[in-house]
Parts: C-alpha cells; sequence; structure tokens
C-alpha cells in the first residue's frame, strides 16, 4: 500500500509523460506531430468518459454532448464575442463541466442506470448536433471557423510540437488527477457506486453527490478535448463536435486500453487510431486509393478481440502476464 | 447496561401494492442490548430492516432514533447517524479486495487514504478476515462473504448494527464460531438488533426478541419466554398444527 515514487502509481505516470514529451525531438514530421496531436486529444476525451464510466460505472454513449460543447465555446467566444481563447478555455470546460451536472442531474435523480442512461447520454449529444447544425448563432450547416491568426497569444502555434505539447501538459494533468482520485475517499466511493450501488449507501454514500461529481468532472475534461480540438483544426461543424465518432472514440479507447484504469485511455488511443492509421496507409498503398470506413473495421477487429481475450483491456492483459506490473493500479 | 431506548419503532406499515409487508408493527430497541426479530418466511423482518435502514419509505408509522424522528432520512444518512445493516442477501463489491470493501466503510469516519485502510485491517482481524484481505470479495466462501458484511458495516462505527440472517447459510461449526464474534461487538458497546432463524443462536444471544407474522407483531419479550408462547408456536406451525401433528403419528402407528 505505502511505497516510494516507482510503486506508489506517480512514478510510471512520469515516466509515460517524460517520454512523450521527449518524442517530438525523434523525428520532425507534421503528418506525425499532427497525428500524436490528434491522439492526445482522443486520450483526453476518453480519460473523462473513463473517469464516469471506468471508475464509476456510468456508461455514457453520447460524450460528443461535452466534446461539442467544449469546442463551440471556445470557437464562439472568439467569432461571436471577441474573446481571447486563453480566456475561453476555461470557460469552455465549465460549460461542459456544467452540461455534465445537469445531464447527471436529470438522469440520476430518475434513477437511470445501465441503457437507459446510456441512451440518455446519445438522445442529449443527438439533440445538441442537431441545434448546433439548425442554428445560426452555431454557423449552422456551414460551421465555425476560427480566423488565423498564428501567435502563441491567441492560442495557435507556428510550431507543431508547442500544440502537442499542451495538449500533452493536459493529458498528464488528467492522468495525476485520475490517479489521485483513485487513491481518495472520492475514488473508493465512486467505484463502490459502480460495485453495488444499495451497498454503499448503506456504508454512508452518497450515491447521486458522487455521480454527480463524476460527471461534472468527466464533463469538463472531455469538453477541454473539444477546445483542444477546434483550436488545432480551427473549424468545426456539428458533425465533428457533437458526431458519433467522438463518443465512440472516447468510450472504446478506455475499453481497450484498460477500463477503470489510469493508464487504459492513452493507450487505448494510442492502439486504437495507430492500428487505424497504419490499416488506412497499408490499404491505400495497396488498392491505390483510400478505403474509405477501414479504420471503422480496426475498431471494431480491436473491440472484438478485447471481448475476447482481454476483458480488462491491455492494461489488464500487462497486469495478468506480468503480475509485477502494477503502474497506476488504484 | 443502560436502559435508554435508542430505536422506536411506532406503528410502522409497509405496503406493497396489495400486499402489507408489515402491519401496524412496533419495537423499542434498549441501548446496548442484542434484541432478536424473528418469524417464519415471508413475515416481514427484511423489509422491516429496510425502513429501519432507510432503504424503503413506510407506508405509516414513525422510525426515531435517539429520540429523533429519522423516517424521512435517506439511508446514507443514517449511516452517517450511527445505523449500519448488513443485506440477507450478500451485496459484496465483488471487483475489490476485502480490504477495499471494508475501507469503503471506513472512509466514513476516516477521510484519509492510510486511516481508512488501517481500520479496515483492524476490523477485518476482528471479523477473522484478516487471511483474506487481499483476496477478492467474490472469491470468499459463503461464510467469508457473511463476515464481510458485518466487517464493512462495523467500519462504519456505528451505534446500531442491523443484522439480517447473517448465520443463514453457514455450517454449526461456523454458527459456533460467529456466536462469540457477534457478542463481542456488542461488547465493545454496538447496539445489535438481528433477524435469525437459527434458534439456538437467538435463544444465545438476545436479551429481548420481538416476533412478526404476517407483518404484525405477535409476541415480544425473553427468548425462553417466547420460544413457548403459543401464539408463536402457531405462526411457525400454522393453525391446529399440534392436532395435526398428532393425528399423522396416530395414522403411521396404525
Ligand atoms: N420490493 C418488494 N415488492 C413486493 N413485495 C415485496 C417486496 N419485498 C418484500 N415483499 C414481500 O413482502 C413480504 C415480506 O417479505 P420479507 O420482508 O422479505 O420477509 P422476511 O424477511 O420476514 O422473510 C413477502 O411476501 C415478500 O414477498
Ligand atoms: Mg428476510
Amino acid at each position: 500500500m505505502k511505497g516510494g515514487f516507482l510503486t506508489n502509481g506517480y512514478g510510471p505516470i512520469l515516466i509515460v509523460v517524460a517520454a512523450l514529451a521527449v518524442l517530438p525531438f525523434g523525428f520532425s514530421a507534421n503528418t506525425t506531430l499532427n497525428f500524436l496531436g490528434f491522439v492526445l486529444i482522443v486520450t483526453l476525451a476518453a480519460q473523462g468518459w473513463n473517469l464516469l464510466a471506468g471508475y464509476g460505472g456510468q456508461f455514457s454513449f453520447g460524450h460528443a454532448a461535452f466534446f461539442g460543447m467544449g469546442a463551440y465555446a471556445i470557437a464562439l467566444a472568439q467569432v461571436r464575442f471577441g474573446l481571447n481563447p486563453w480566456l475561453a478555455l476555461p470557460l469552455a470546460i465549465s460549460l461542459g463541466a456544467l452540461t455534465g451536472t445537469i445531464l447527471g442531474y436529470l438522469s440520476f435523480r430518475a434513477r437511470l442506470r445501465g441503457s437507459y442512461f446510456a441512451l440518455v447520454t446519445l438522445a442529449f449529444a443527438e439533440v445538441f448536433r442537431i441545434l448546433a447544425n439548425a442554428s445560426a448563432f452555431t454557423g449552422g450547416a456551414a460551421g465555425v471557423l476560427i480566423p488565423l491568426r498564428i501567435e502563441a497569444a491567441n492560442f495557435q502555434f507556428a510550431d507543431k510540437r508547442s500544440f502537442y505539447w499542451l495538449a500533452l501538459s493536459f493529458v498528464a494533468f488528467v492522468l495525476l488527477l485520475t490517479h489521485w482520485i483513485a487513491r481518495s475517499r472520492f475514488g473508493a466511493y465512486l467505484v463502490a457506486v459502480r460495485e453495488n450501488e444499495d451497498a454503499a449507501r448503506a456504508l454512508g454514500v452518497d450515491a447521486l453527490a458522487v455521480k454527480l461529481k463524476a460527471i461534472t468532472l468527466s464533463g469538463g475534461i472531455t469538453a477541454a478535448a473539444g477546445s483542444l480540438y477546434a483550436q488545432k483544426f480551427l473549424y468545426i461543424d456539428a458533425n465533428l463536435a457533437f458526431g458519433p465518432w467522438i463518443s465512440v472514440e472516447a468510450l472504446l479507447a478506455p475499453i481497450i486500453g484498460g477500463i477503470g484504469t489510469v493508464f487504459g485511455p492513452l493507450a487505448g488511443a494510442v492502439l486504437l487510431l495507430g492500428l487505424g492509421e497504419i490499416t488506412k496507409t497499408f490499404f491505400t498503398w495497396l488498392l491505390g486509393g483510400a478505403l474509405p470506413g477501414i479504420d471503422l473495421v480496426v475498431f471494431g477487429v480491436l473491440l472484438i478481440l478485447c471481448v475476447a481475450f482481454a476483458p480488462r483491456g491491455v492494461i489488464g492483459l500487462l497486469r495478468r502476464l506480468a503480475p509485477s506490473f502494477r503502474g497506476g493500479r488504484a | 447496561m443502560s436502559t435508554e431506548t435508542l430505536l422506536r419503532c411506532t406503528g410502522v406499515t409497509k405496503r406493497f401494492g396489495g400486499l402489507v409487508a408489515v402491519d401496524d408493527a412496533s419495537l423499542d430497541v434498549e441501548a446496548g442490548s442484542i434484541t432478536g426479530l424473528i418469524g417464519p418466511n415471508g413475515a416481514g423482518k427484511t423489509t422491516f430492516f429496510t425502513v429501519i435502514a432507510g432503504f424503503a419509505e413506510p407506508t405509516a408509522g414513525s422510525v426515531t432514533f435517539r429520540g429523533q424522528d429519522i423516517t424521512a432520512l435517506p439511508a446514507h444518512r443514517r449511516a452517517e447517524i450511527g445505523i449500519a445493516r448488513t443485506f440477507q442477501i450478500v451485496q459484496p463489491f465483488a471487483g475489490l479486495s476485502v480490504r477495499e470493501n471494508i475501507a469503503v466503510g471506513a472512509y466514513l469516519r476516516h477521510p484519509g487514504r492510510e486511516a481508512a485502510l488501517a481500520r479496515a485491517e483492524n476490523i477485518a482481524q476482528r471479523l477473522g478476515l484478516g487471511p483474506m484481505l487481499d483476496q477478492s470479495a467474490g472469491d470468499l466462501t459463503v461464510a467469508g462473504r457473511k463476515r464481510l458484511e458485518m466487517a464493512r458495516a462495523l467500519a462504519t462505527e456505528p451505534s446500531l448494527l442491523l443484522l439480517d440472517e447473517v448465520l443463514a447459510g453457514l455450517n454449526p461449526s461456523e454458527i459456533r464460531d460467529m456466536i462469540p464474534v457477534v457478542r463481542a461487538i456488542r461488547d465493545s458497546g454496538v447496539t445489535i438488533l438481528i433477524v435469525e432463524h437459527v434458534m439456538q443462536a437467538v435463544m444465545q444471544l438476545c436479551d429481548t426478541v420481538a416476533v412478526l407474522a404476517q407483518g404484525r407483531m405477535i409476541a415480544k419479550g425473553r427468548p425462553a419466554e417466547v420460544a413457548s408462547d403459543p401464539k408463536v408456536i402457531e405462526a411457525y406451525l400454522g393453525h391446529g398444527a399440534a392436532k395435526r401433528m398428532q393425528a399423522q403419528q396416530g395414522d403411521s402407528h396404525a
């Protein structure tokens, strides 16, 4: 239980983050850096999902609701209100967190669980997508274009590595936060609610409050990912921001990487998007043209393999193969 | 022993649709006592516990604890003020270790991780779960799970512990082992209300016994008095049971 730097879980996090931080010195190809930046954004969105679903057992099919909220908030704050994106960022995160609180209050008060809760989150994301697509304020179907003005003070970087390191610092912060939560009373209560809500209540756990706290944090984290996405591509529309793709990737990454583990979302996002990219490149080379949807096939195959052979994901598999591997264990 | 009334249930009724599971039942539990609640299957004992622990609102009646009306208090708040329960159908956090299971209870009074884990370990030792601390709760035997139910509840440091058939499913030697454990809990200052089918245990443990039959409290008193009460025998064996048994014996002799 007690332990030094290497065994208390913080050590492995710092080592992994340091390794990721020096990665851009290994190569300078912009496409690779772009790709890695994208992986970090999906990781961040997945970390938000993992906190609520992996630790708290509340499965969401609609984390796009938070992702899109973060993306639209930071984009519209600039375009409509002329706000500096650095100032808009905390606003966007807060809005995502608030969306989480409201969504959680509505569904958890009504005692929605399991697939009912999942469907409500999905419905929320879809309603947001349809509204964003229809409303003039959000730019309708044309989406929102953030004016190009490359300047660090404007959250736009000339050097791709700067964005990568920024995204990495978010991921690192959430890795540490997740690990800290997993070892705290709140984390123990969250897991207890996941395992058996009635038993938790009997032990003095305010299950509603615990779930609300979790979905608020989860919404904020995934909204941060949406904000980074908007600043990276400087363009969003309803299908990018609120589309099912991000809901799916935010849940697939932790499931494949290791649900309810600190490193699960990161490991899963790397594997998922990495293999997806390799397969895409391979088929493009083989057929001389892109094969649309091939990455979805890869996602499906990975999920099936995971369900069949590694129900606790990659991290679970590593732990089973090497029992001494305890990195990030709660 | 003080004679302060710790828990008072007055006219508790609980209906499920047309079924009256608990019917105008009243019960006092003296501080420091072990009070037994017995009755045939389906008498409403678990439902009565559920109302006391705040997991179901009674259709009528009230529950007071230390003189405070807690009828509308949510379950987690009742744990905070010192009421802990076990579940007849055990509800372990199956994916967690025994230590982590008990720690969830211990966190109620010890917000820090180190303190909660130390407390969990201490309680596990007291309940004979010491060797299983790092075992997954899902892998425990029936006896182990019953002990875990008690350990977790005890970890919340309650002043009133509600035990719902913690001896059911245990073999005679396991029951013999558990009786001193329950008594030691009471001796440490925890008042106990226990639902139990194992009469030997009820006789040995309880200061007072209340009998519930078809939702109604039909008898209260010292264990020996209650066991010989004709109303109680009737409730357990049915109307005219004694006569029927005699008749059957006569048949088989013929
Ligand atoms: N949630 C419920 N919904 C409907 N009926 C219930 C419910 N819980 C208990 N009952 C019924 O109430 C009666 C009392 O049950 P219970 O309290 O479990 O009895 P005991 O614990 O004494 O065996 C039984 O007839 C049971 O079927
Ligand atoms: Mg019962």
